[in-house]
């Protein structure tokens, strides 16, 4: 089952490593990392995309949570959440693509950001899964460059991670 | 106002840390200075990286402190990293300085650079790079209490030598208190889950006990065996809790797991409920995890949440440090309106008796004892019985290992010291090393094998220097013992790589070289009496070199893959 690990950790040189290095050390997948520091300075916030069974991702809370730099986690995945992805998508649009490229954006509410004579450069957010029926709807032949942000994830209604 | 060096050492010394295992190099010369300029923190001088860090181990191991290293950037560094995995995987607490080139020098693949926190980032339990001479106390502090607390393991501090310039001084004081906000290890248990366990215990109709390094690491072992004996239910100990129960007790089932006694394997495997402290479930352990213990529930005390529900799923998780955990948990025992059954239990102790009488290794031997071979379990117990089953003994890593984890039955905790996580040859000596500095009135023993104790040999050499008496009990088989049982039992005899019999050292003279003693034992009749003589030299090093039977197994073995923990080889040729 596919989760979404959000970590709160010491904004320290070497942090992000250990918990990148704790997923290989350990076997465990990552499907999608972002990784910020938040308004105060010396927290960061990581989130992980990865798959696993109740088990694995068990394991893997509790071994972050070993992490001295890891102050705080939370499976967003356990509760009601938002999960949003950045899309940078770089497309060909000359003759009849381009209109229909443009009729796409709009269905997906996605911006256009960037325009040559044959090329559009296309924003778009939403949960993982609408960028990936963005891009199909596009076509691999029309893409050109792709760049995802990675998932950012919060929690719906009161819930904060937080100090 | 003192330079980053001083303050190192002064922050060492505010740690009452006594002695630091080390080796100089080029990046820590400004700490060597340091370490000149003072004289509250000795310095002692190995011959190798690798026995700094397993010398701060076996003193660790020994006295239940922090063990403390030193050693350079690049070299000196890596050279320490089968050390710091070997104490991390068995959880001993240990601070390793490494020194490292200047900050400006950082990532320009400078003369010794080697990025130390990143390369020592898997086997360790947290690591620091010194930034400012500044941060040196607090760093310091921190690791020290990280290293120690919780589940303890080893940190690495990384020193820039610019930061430990003698020629940049700061005012110096050390943090008296300290809080990590990311850092609170697990104190007491849930008291909830302390209760269930209690019934659950006092229900069982065939309870096991089953305790590893954590009672030892925890200082549980006394209230374990209080526990032990107020319910009188079986106990067993991992290679790493030997120990923790004293193993003369008629309670005691010997070691588990991988070559553990008939009895333990067989109990464990038919017991109805296990009361896990301070064992993590390894795979030597509980063979196939899929076959373990089929009809025991399972409470499994631990101070790291990550050990538990790991391999095997415990129905009572109880994240606590072992001694509260248990204090509480004989509270309520003395409490408790039930007890246990004592009809179900007196009828497992009959099975059990059953089981030690039909195969344990204690009731007769279950060796050969009639050839002219020395059969290197006679060397252990003969060793068992002239050190009056009181020395310190280190040991290193193969048959000579299982054969002392199962002849020599310790007292108490901290007697046994050896790598059961890592499984690292050329632990053995460069550990007793480490005990033998803690304690100058016991008997310090290493048994090891002629394969293990070439891995780091150049200790002989320390061992003089400070004029430590360890004696080395070496069980000769003239080949990879270990390596070479398996050959025989899954390679169809195939000895691969496993010989060097012609180009072994003469280890008399070697030991002569070195200015110690050397004793060959090649006659059975002789061992008894040269062991005598051995231990009678209480300030010479010794060195005694028992050619043994090299076709010898240990045994018993558990049978992989696919096999439960009833099932074993009992010899050769006969399996459970």
């Amino acid at each position: 089952m596919r989760r979404i690990i959000s970590v709160l950790m010491e904004n320290e040189p070497g942090a992000l490593s250990r918990v990148v290095g704790l997923f290989s050390q350990r076997g465990y997948n990552i499907e999608t990392l972002t990784v910020a520091p938040t308004e105060d300075e010396t927290l960061s916030r990581l989130t992980v995309t990865t798959i696993g069974d109740d088990h694995k991702i068990e394991q893997i809370t509790k071994n972050l949570n070993k992490l001295i730099d890891v102050v705080k986690l939370v499976d967003l995945t356990e509760g009601q959440h938002i999960e949003r992805e950045l899309m940078l998508i770089k497309v060909k649009a000359s003759g009849a693509q381009r209109a229909e490229i443009k009729r796409c954006v709009d269905i997906f509410r996605g911006q256009i950001i960037d325009v040559t004579s044959t090329v559009y450069t296309i924003q778009i957010t939403g949960a993982s899964d609408k960028l990936d029926a963005f891009v199909q709807s596009v076509g691999d032949a029309a893409i050109l460059e792709v760049v995802r942000s990675g998932v950012s994830g919060i929690s719906r209604g009161e819930k904060v991670l937080s100090l | 106002m003192l330079s980053g060096g001083d303050m190192l050492i002064r922050s060492l010394q505010e740690e009452g840390v006594d002695l630091i295992f080390g080796y100089p190099g080029g990046a820590a010369l400004h700490i060597y200075d340091a370490i000149f300029r003072q004289d509250k923190v000795k310095h002692i001088l190995v011959r190798h990286e690798q026995s700094a860090t397993h010398a701060a181990d076996g003193y660790s191991r020994a006295t239940g402190r922090v063990g403390t290293v030193l050693v350079t950037s690049g070299p000196g560094a890596t050279n320490a990293i089968t050390g710091i995995a070997t104490a991390h995987m068995d959880s001993i607490p240990m601070v390793v300085i490494s020194g490292q080139v200047a900050t400006d020098k950082i990532g320009e693949d400078a003369f010794q650079e080697t990025d130390m926190v990143g390369v020592s980032r898997p086997i360790v339990k947290h690591s620091f790079m010194v930034k400012h001479a500044s941060e040196i106390p607090e760093i310091i502090k921190k690791a020290y209490h990280i290293a120690s607390t919780g589940r303890p393991g080893p940190v690495v501090v990384d020193v820039p030598k610019n930061t430990v310039d003698p020629m940049e001084t700061f005012p110096f004081e050390y943090p008296k208190k300290l809080k990590i906000r990311s850092y609170t290890p697990a104190a007491k248990g849930h008291s909830g889950q302390i209760k269930k366990a209690v019934s659950m215990l006092l229900k069982a109709k065939r309870p096991m006990i089953y305790a590893g390094g954590g009672v030892i690491q925890g200082e549980a072992s006394r209230l374990l065996t209080e526990l032990a004996q107020t319910l009188n239910y079986p106990v067993t100990n991992t290679l790493m809790g030997l120990g923790a129960y004293p193993g003369n007790d008629k309670q005691f089932l010997g070691m588990l797991g991988m070559h553990g006694t008939f009895e333990a394997n067989t109990a464990m495997h038919h017991c109805d409920l296990i009361l896990a402290v301070g064992a993590r479930f390894d795979d030597r352990v509980t063979n196939t995890t899929s076959k373990f213990c089929p009809n025991a529930k399972i409470i499994h005390i631990d101070i790291d949440p990550a050990s538990i529900s790991k391999t095997i799923t415990a129905d009572v998780p109880i994240v606590g440090s072992v001694d509260s955990v248990l204090s509480e948990m004989l509270d309520l025992l003395k409490e408790a309106k039930d007890t246990p059954d004592e009809a179900a239990l007196s009828d497992w102790w009959k099975q059990i008796s059953e089981w030690r009488e039909r195969h344990g290794l204690y009731t007769q031997p279950r060796y050969n004892t009639g050839g002219d071979m020395i059969m290197p379990q006679d060397v252990i117990k003969t060793l068992y019985e002239v050190t009056n089953g009181d020395a310190i003994v280190a040991s290193d890593v193969g048959q000579h290992q299982m054969f002392a984890a199962q002849y020599y039955p310790f007292k108490s905790p901290r007697q046994w010291i050896n790598s059961g996580g890592l499984g690292t040859m050329g632990f053995g000596l460069p550990a007793a090393m480490g005990a033998a500095f803690a304690f100058r009135d016991k008997d310090i023993v290493c048994v090891t094998g002629e394969g293990s104790i070439q891995m780091c040999i150049q200790e002989l050499s320390t061992l003089t220097q400070y004029g430590l008496p360890v004696k080395i009990i070496c069980l000769n088989n003239q080949a990879l013992g270990m390596v070479k049982q398996w050959q025989d039992m899954v390679y169809d005899s195939r000895y691969s790589e496993i010989h060097y019999e012609d180009s072994l050292p003469d280890f008399v003279k070697l030991m002569e070289a070195y200015g110690h003693v050397g004793i060959r034992v090649n006659k059975k009749e002789e061992l008894r009496e040269k062991m005598e003589e051995c231990f009678a030299m209480k300030d010479r090093v010794v060195f005694m070199d028992v050619y043994v039977d090299p076709t010898e197994h240990v045994y018993p073995m558990l049978v992989a893959p696919g096999g439960s923990m009833r099932d074993m080889w009992l010899s050769k040729t006969e399996r459970t």
